[in-house]
C-alpha cells in the first residue's frame, strides 16, 4: 500500500508559539484520516502546510512520494474544503464548481458535464444558477465539497467542514462525505474537534495536543486502548481513579487506590511505587461478586437504551457506570453495589 | 418621517438637519444662480437670466485651455494613482511585507503634510529636472496627492474581504495573478472605481501644487480661477464654478449608480 501523503519531523512556529512540533504522519491511499484535538492544537496549521498555504520551518512533506517544498499550492492538485466554505460570492454555484476545471483547461462541454455530475453527487442538481448567498449553510457546504472534488484530486483536505451546522445536518452530511469518499476512492485528511464525528467517520484518528500527536490509531484502538491519559480523557467518557503502582509485568499492572486494589493494562512509564491513574469506560464497569470496588448508588439516570449510575466509592470518588436498559438494574438509589471489570478493559497511566 | 413619530425631539432634529443643509448648500445655489445672470457684475438676486457667461467662458481661450489642461491632467493622474494605489494596498494588506504599517503610514503622508510643503518640495525637486511648468510635472504631483486616498479606500475594502477566498482559489489551481484577477479584483472593484472617481475630483479641484508647478501655458482650471479672482472678476467665474460643481455632481452620481448597480447584481 502506498502513502499518498507523508509528513516527517514537520515543525511550524509563529513567533514564540510552536503551533506544530516534530510531526510524523502518513496517509495511506484511499484512507480517511482524522486530525482530532482541542482548539489551538495545530490541526489547521498542519492542513495549511499540506496545502502549501503555510511553509513549515523544519521537516519534509511528500505527496505521492515527491517532496513538495518548492511546489506552490496551485500546483499540488489537492482539494481543500475550508471551515467557512470560502465560496466565491460573485459567482454562481455552477461557476464556483467549474472554477478548478477552468484552471486546468478542461473543455467547456466536459466541464459542464463534470459540474453537473458533482452537483448531483452532493444532492444539489437544481441549484447551479444560484449565488452562494442564496443557499443555506448546509447547501453552501455541499457546494464547497463539490468544488473540491470535481477535478478528482488524489487528496482531499477538510477543515472542520461541518463545524457551523446544526446536529441533524451534520449527521446527514457526515454520511454523504463518507459515501463520496468510498465511491470516489479519494484519500481524505479531515479535521474536527468533535470526537464523536471522528469516531464515526475515520479509518484512523490522530489525536493532537499542543502541536504534537498523542496517538494514531483506529477508532477502536483509541477508544479501547488509549496510549496516554490525554487520549483517554479526550475521547469518550472515562472514569479516572488515582493510586500507587504496586506491580508491573507483562503489560499488566496492579494499582493500589483508596477505593481498592485494581488491575489494568500498563502503559509506558509506569514505575513501581510511583503514582498513577486507572481509566475505565463507564460501559466496561460491571457488577462483580468478588469485587475490587464497593460503593453506594447516588443517582440513576434513564437514557432510553441504557441507564447511567453514579456510584460513590468508599473513599468518596465517584464512578459512572453505564448498563444497557434491557439488563437487570444495578440497584436503586442508595443501594450498595460491588463493581469490577476485566483487566484488559482498564488502562493505567503514569501521573504527571 | 411618519406622523406618529412627530415628537418635539424629532421636530428639532429635522429642523437642525434642514438648517445644516441650507448652510452648506446656500452659497452653492447662489453661485449657480449668478452664473445664469444677465448682469455684468456679481449681483444677487440677478436682474435677469441669460447664458452669456457660459458663452463668454467658451469664447475665452484662457478658460478653454484651462479646461483642456485639467482634463489632460486628471485622466492620467487619476488612472496612475488608482493603479499604483491598488497595487500598493494589495501588497500591504495581503503580502507578508516587513514594516507594512510603516510603509502604509508613509503613503498616507501627503494627507497629513500641509499642501504648501508638498508643493514647495515638488517645486524644489522639479527645478533640477526641468519638470516645472510641464504637464508631466503636474501629473506626477497630482498622482502623489491622490495616492493615499486610493490606498486607504482599497486597503479597507481588502481588509473586509475574506483572504481565504484567494487561498481557496489557489488550492483550486489558480496562480496568484489569476486568483487576483478572477476573485479579488471583482470583489474590490467598487472600491477601486470609487477611488478612481475620487482621484479625478481631487485633481480637478487641486490648487496649491498646481499653483507652484504650473505655468502660464500649462494652467489647469483651479489655477485659472485663482488668478481670475485676483484681478477684477465677473460672473464668468460663477459659470466655471458651476461647471466644476456639475462635474463633481456627475462623479458623485456615477459613484452612487455604480454602488446601486452592484448591490442589485449581488442581491
Ligand atoms: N497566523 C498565525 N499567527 C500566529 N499564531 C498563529 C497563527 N495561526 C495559528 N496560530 C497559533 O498556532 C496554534 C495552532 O493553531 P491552529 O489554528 O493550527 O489550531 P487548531 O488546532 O486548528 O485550532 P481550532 O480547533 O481552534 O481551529 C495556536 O496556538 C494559534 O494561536
Ligand atoms: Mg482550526
Amino acid at each position: 500500500m502506498t502513502n499518498v501523503l507523508e509528513l516527517s519531523g514537520v515543525q511550524k512556529r509563529y513567533d514564540a508559539v510552536v503551533a506544530v512540533d516534530a510531526l510524523d504522519l502518513s496517509l495511506r491511499s484511499g484512507e480517511f484520516l482524522t486530525l482530532l484535538g482541542p482548539s489551538g492544537s495545530g490541526k489547521t496549521t498542519t492542513l495549511m502546510m499540506v496545502a502549501g498555504l503555510q511553509q513549515p520551518d523544519a521537516g519534509t512533506i511528500t505527496l505521492n512520494g515527491a517532496s513538495v517544498a518548492k511546489l506552490p499550492p496551485y500546483r499540488r492538485d489537492i482539494g481543500m474544503v475550508f471551515q467557512h466554505y470560502a465560496l466565491f460570492p460573485h459567482m454562481t454555484v455552477r461557476r464556483n464548481v467549474a472554477f478548478p476545471l477552468e484552471m486546468r483547461g478542461v473543455s467547456k462541454t466536459e466541464a459542464l458535464r463534470l459540474v453537473d455530475e458533482a452537483l448531483q453527487l452532493v444532492g444539489l442538481p437544481d441549484h447551479g444558477d444560484r449565488l452562494p448567498k442564496q443557499l443555506s449553510g448546509g447547501q453552501q457546504q455541499r457546494v464547497a465539497l463539490a468544488r473540491a472534488m470535481v477535478y478528482r484530486p488524489a487528496l482531499l483536505l477538510m477543515d472542520e467542514p461541518l463545524g457551523a451546522l446544526d446536529r441533524k445536518l451534520r449527521e446527514q452530511l457526515q454520511l454523504e462525505i463518507k459515501r463520496v469518499h468510498q465511491e470516489r476512492g479519494i484519500s481524505v485528511l479531515y479535521v474536527t474537534h468533535d470526537q464523536e464525528e471522528a469516531l464515526t467517520m475515520s479509518d484512523r484518528i490522530a489525536v493532537f495536543n499542543q502541536g504534537r500527536i498523542e496517538q494514531i490509531g483506529s477508532p477502536e484502538e483509541l477508544y479501547d486502548r488509549p496510549a496516554t491519559r490525554f487520549v483517554a480523557g479526550f475521547i469518550g467518557d472515562t472514569n479516572f481513579l488515582s493510586g500507587k503502582v504496586l506491580a508491573v509485568s507483562d503489560g499488566r499492572c496492579e494499582i493500589e487506590t483508596p477505593a481498592g486494589r485494581l488491575q489494568a493494562r500498563a502503559t509506558q512509564g509506569l514505575l513501581v511505587g510511583a503514582s498513577a491513574s486507572v481509566a475505565v469506560r463507564p460501559e466496561r464497569v460491571v457488577p462483580a461478586a468478588s469485587a475490587a470496588l464497593r460503593g453506594t448508588i447516588t443517582d440513576v439516570i434513564f437514557l432510553g437504551t441504557s441507564r447511567k449510575y453514579v456510584v460513590r466509592l468508599k473513599d468518596g470518588t465517584e464512578c459512572v457506570v453505564l448498563r444497557p436498559a434491557n439488563e437487570a438494574a444495578l440497584g436503586a438509589r442508595g443501594s450498595e453495589v460491588e463493581l469490577g471489570w476485566a483487566p484488559a478493559h482498564a488502562t493505567a497511566f503514569r501521573d504527571g | 418621517m411618519n406622523a406618529d413619530g412627530m415628537t418635539p425631539w424629532r421636530l428639532l432634529r429635522g429642523a437642525l438637519c434642514i438648517l445644516v443643509a441650507v448652510y452648506l448648500l446656500a452659497p452653492l445655489v447662489v453661485v449657480v444662480i449668478i452664473s445664469f445672470s444677465s448682469a455684468s457684475f456679481l449681483q444677487f438676486p440677478p436682474p435677469g437670466l441669460s447664458l452669456r457667461w457660459y458663452a463668454q467662458l467658451l469664447s475665452t481661450p484662457a478658460w478653454t485651455n484651462a479646461l483642456l489642461v485639467s482634463v489632460k491632467l486628471l485622466v492620467p493622474s487619476s488612472i496612475l494613482a488608482t493603479l499604483m494605489g491598488t497595487a500598493a494596498a494589495y501588497a500591504l494588506v495581503r503580502g507578508r511585507i516587513p514594516g507594512a504599517t510603516v510603509i502604509m503610514a508613509c503613503l498616507m503622508l501627503p494627507i497629513v503634510v500641509p499642501g504648501m510643503i508638498t508643493a514647495a518640495a515638488l517645486f524644489g525637486v522639479y527645478r533640477g529636472m526641468g519638470l516645472n511648468g510641464t504637464l508631466t510635472g503636474l501629473v506626477i504631483g497630482h498622482t502623489v496627492l491622490s495616492l493615499p486616498y486610493v490606498v486607504a479606500t482599497v486597503a479597507s475594502a481588502l481588509r473586509v474581504q475574506d483572504a481565504r477566498l484567494e487561498q481557496a482559489a489557489s488550492t483550486l489551481g489558480a496562480p496568484p495573478w489569476t486568483a487576483f484577477r478572477r476573485i479579488t479584483l471583482p470583489l474590490i472593484l467598487p472600491a477601486v472605481l470609487s477611488s478612481l472617481l475620487l482621484a479625478a475630483i481631487l485633481s480637478f479641484d487641486e490648487l496649491i501644487v498646481s499653483l507652484f508647478v504650473s505655468s502660464a501655458r500649462v494652467r489647469p482650471v483651479a489655477v485659472q480661477m485663482w488668478s481670475n479672482l485676483l484681478g477684477d472678476f465677473d460672473p464668468t467665474i460663477a459659470a466655471i464654478a458651476t461647471v466644476c460643481f456639475g462635474f463633481a455632481l456627475l462623479v458623485l452620481i456615477a459613484d452612487l449608480a455604480l454602488r446601486a448597480g452592484r448591490g442589485l447584481r449581488l442581491a
